[in-house]
């Protein structure tokens, strides 16, 4: 395979890594509002838990994306 | 990657240039030219300077105006009390100035101001400008813990009850995850503001390129792809407030630990 066109289908790989943050990111909301309906005295005091864990979730989302341009327009 | 004749560039919107002639400016052989990524921080400060002293006011019985700042004073105040405790006031002009920047400069970078031929510069969107923010969050964290702490700040990579045959691997894991924290910091702010803007570009070529291929590929392409960056446009703002907060919550946990150790 050429080394150009490589490069285009890891940047098209790394996507994967994109969808898989996607369900993370879901899983957080989901498993807080599945909580919260349970229990939503106690739900506003863990706003600052639950979007720590929507950051951490969503940053290896953004690392794929930084791994797809690094390829196109880096390496 | 040059982009092809008669495309839309997604990139193009992130250049740089010197505006208002000033490429060769320069101190002891620096560029310093006035770009208009500098332009568009000053426009950010001078909209937050008057948004604050519009609402500064103190008036007795408060206006709309002076309710939105204190809103705004409020949340953030009330994030540090939960998170830092007592001592996070000391902190409240930095983490607020730092939230107020972000959130301003990732709006004004959606405004459609294109429409007037004024286009808009998110300067949020540069790993250099959010690895200064986070670089100065970092240094505000070491200054703060080895000011109140000393040497005992090391103990942050023992966190308590770690078995004594685990002190080879526990501080190293633990050190690493403290050295990422300024890079996780900036990298999450550029990257969602970088993505964001080149989806919407992405989805605006597939409008164009489509209602120039006819009628039937517009009505059938291009109508659902301008609906889509509506939609888009939406969450966009939605996300310029989270990343804001993000960036603000994360900044004051990590003072936090610099604070209290574990």
């Amino acid at each position: 395979m050429e080394a150009e066109a490589a490069k285009l289908v890891g940047a098209g790989l790394a996507a994967i890594g994109a969808g898989l943050a996607a369900t993370g990111v879901g899983n957080v909301f989901g498993s807080f509002l599945e909580g919260a309906l349970r229990n939503p005295g106690a739900a506003d005091g863990q706003q600052g838990r639950l979007f720590i864990g929507f950051a951490a979730a969503e940053l290896l989302g953004l690392l794929a994306f930084v791994v797809a341009m690094i390829l196109i327009f880096v390496a | 990657m040059a982009a092809e004749e008669g495309k839309v560039d997604p990139m193009k919107q992130f250049a740089i240039e010197p505006m208002l002639g000033s490429e060769n400016w320069e101190i002891a052989g620096f560029n310093i030219a006035f770009t208009n990524s500098a332009m568009w921080m000053m426009i950010t400060t001078i909209l937050l300077t008057l948004f604050m002293v519009g609402g500064m006011k103190r008036e007795l019985v408060p206006g709309r105006w002076q309710m939105m700042v204190e809103s705004f004073t409020g949340f953030i105040d009330d994030m540090l009390e939960a998170n830092i405790g007592k001592e996070g006031r000391t902190y409240l002009p930095y983490i607020f100035s730092l939230f107020m920047f972000i959130l301003f400069a990732n709006l004004l970078g959606l405004l459609p101001l294109g429409l007037v031929g004024v286009h808009p510069f998110t300067f949020t969107s540069h790993f250099t400008v959010t690895g200064v923010l986070a670089v100065m969050s970092f240094s505000i964290v070491l200054i703060v813990g080895f000011w109140k702490h000393g040497f005992k700040f090391f103990s942050l990579f023992v966190p308590h009850g770690t078995p004594l045959w685990l002190m080879w691997l526990i501080p190293v894991i633990e050190l690493i995850s403290f050295m990422v924290r300024p890079f996780s910091l900036a990298l999450r702010l550029f990257v969602a503001m970088m993505a964001g803007h080149v989806l919407l570009k992405v989805l605006s070529s597939f409008v164009i390129d489509s209602v120039n291929a006819g009628a039937g590929y517009g009505a059938f392409i291009g109508i659902p792809s301008f609906t889509l960056m509506i939609a888009i446009s939406a969450l966009e703002i939605l996300v310029a407030g989270i990343q804001a907060y993000v960036f603000a919550l994360l900044t004051s946990l990590y003072i936090n630990d610099a604070e209290h150790l574990h």
